[in-house]
């Protein structure tokens, strides 16, 4: 499954680790939060990089005091028609200052990467090949935005003061 | 986060609030308000104003109302007098007033327009309403911005283009929806309903003399018509491949809303002009003067006598 991030595919340097399954001696590794809860203990003492993986019924809050310590957290989109990560994420960057990678995985369709890109996700398992390699055009299907999101793109009103300011100036 | 999903008929708010109770709901918006409130979405100041300049009110000319002008013309055109009556309502700003063209003459399509009236219109709202025309639910055209001394000459080139038939409100002023001649959900025709109660109310004096009534023709459950809002509404459905009409009584859309009463079995498509004249005729019967509408009348006597006058004889 092709990964994109910064607009391109890349190499995925993080290993999703199945509950059960042996931890690699290095690396960054993807857990899932209850592995992550029950093992933490011994966990918090291990030196690679740790991510956590989220299904979307799952609360923030059993994690919110240890967001520093991770380096990603991925949300899972396990249907279409269930967005329920996209509260988890825009809550990840909007209320817990979370700044390391928000990945999305599991049912990602190029429908939703401009969406999900802005509340604030910045990697994308994407399903197919054809649309990651779609990905920039994907994401900028919508130019202009009315609403202020999580993402660094303006909205609108901002556009149009700047308009304003040069006009007058 | 809390929605159900494992059945997606009942991933509705609706339901949660059933669930979670109304006042751990409230609690739970207000609390996730408090955190989002004075933040990203918060308009500038600048944003603000830039929409309301959008909205300002157009510049008024300075003046007085019942200028001599409008006076005059009343007295000596009973006509004009009508219109005004029935098509003009009051405005805020001192000395105008507001014109509904009614786009529903006698036996004609509900809101219809050609070209060549369209055209005429916009003149009109040129040179006597600030270049605006709104469109109203109730099919008819606003010219919001009228001098009231302007308005006599404002109707006398409304008449000369058909466009001054002075029904706003009234039994002529018929709102339907497109119905089977143009909509694929429609059981039913709207359209030739609404034209042959036209006809049927086609004397001015007699629609005035009725007072106001609303009346709503929707061609399917849909309601595009609104006629459950209606005085008298009429509902098209499909009763064994065959078009029928119900009759709901009692509704309407002003600050007393109120939905209508079915008030028996339908009618075919050649009664209703029947039946609804029997409504009216009915109404007119029993009210306890000329000031009392058809909806004021319903609401005082109920639904026994329309019912009665409506079935009896069947």
């Amino acid at each position: 499954m092709p990964l994109v991030k910064d607009k391109q595919i890349v190499e995925d340097r993080w290993v999703h680790v199945a509950d059960g399954e042996d931890l690699p001696l290095h690396g960054p590794v993807i857990l899932s939060v209850d592995r992550w809860l029950a093992d933490r203990e011994s966990l918090v003492h291990r030196n690679g990089e740790i991510g956590v993986r989220l299904r979307n019924d799952q609360s923030l809050e059993d994690i919110a005091e240890d967001l520093y310590r991770f380096g990603m957290v991925a949300l899972e989109f396990p249907a279409f028609k269930d967005g329920r990560a996209y509260t988890q994420a825009r809550l990840l960057r909007d209320r817990y200052r979370f700044d390391g990678e928000v990945r999305a995985f599991g049912d990602v369709l190029r429908d939703q990467l401009m969406f999900m890109q802005r509340c604030g996700i910045d990697a994308f398992e994407v399903r197919k090949q054809g649309d990651a390699e779609a990905f920039e055009a994907a994401v900028n299907e919508i130019s202009v935005f009315y609403q202020p999101a999580t993402d660094a793109r303006q909205p609108v009103s901002a556009a149009r003061s700047r308009a304003v300011a040069s006009w007058a100036y | 986060m809390l929605g159900r999903r494992d059945n997606i008929y009942k991933a509705r708010i609706k339901i949660l609030v059933q669930s979670e109770g109304i006042e751990r709901f409230t609690a739970l918006v207000e609390e996730e308000f408090a955190r989002l409130r004075g933040g990203v979405l918060t308009l500038p100041a600048s944003e603000i104003w830039r929409i309301r300049d959008y909205f300002a009110p157009p510049e008024y000319d300075r003046l007085t109302n019942e200028p001599a002008e409008l006076v005059n013309a009343r007295d000596a055109d009973a006509e004009f007098a009508g219109w005004l009556r029935t098509n003009v309502a009051p405005h805020k700003q001192p000395g105008y007033a507001i014109v509904n063209i009614s786009l529903k003459p006698v036996g004609g399509i509900p809101g219809d327009a050609s070209a060549e009236e369209m055209d005429a219109v916009a003149d009109l709202a040129d040179r006597y309403s600030m270049s605006e025309i709104r469109v109203a639910h109730e099919q008819n055209l606003t010219l919001p911005d009228v001098r009231q001394k302007e308005l006599f000459d404002l109707w006398l080139s409304l008449k000369i283009h058909g466009l001054a038939t002075a029904n706003i409100g009234h039994a002529g002023d018929i709102i339907a929806c497109p119905g089977l001649d143009y909509c694929a959900l429609a059981n039913a025709r709207s359209i030739p309903v609404a034209q042959r109660i036209s006809e049927r109310f086609a004397d001015m004096d007699r629609q005035h003399n009725i007072g106001r009534l609303s009346i709503n023709i929707s061609g399917c459950i849909n309601a595009c018509g609104h006629h459950h809002v209606a005085n008298i509404g009429i509902l098209g459905v499909e009763k064994n491949g065959e078009e029928f009409y119900q009759i709901t009584l009692g509704g309407r859309a002003d600050e007393n809303a109120a939905i209508g009463k079915i008030v028996g079995p339908g009618f075919s498509f050649d009664q209703v002009p029947d039946a609804v004249e029997t409504v009216v005729n009915t109404y007119v019967k029993l009210r306890e003067d000329d000031e009392e509408n058809f909806v004021d009348t319903y609401a005082r006597l109920g639904e026994e006598p329309f019912k009665e006058a409506l079935y009896a004889a069947r």
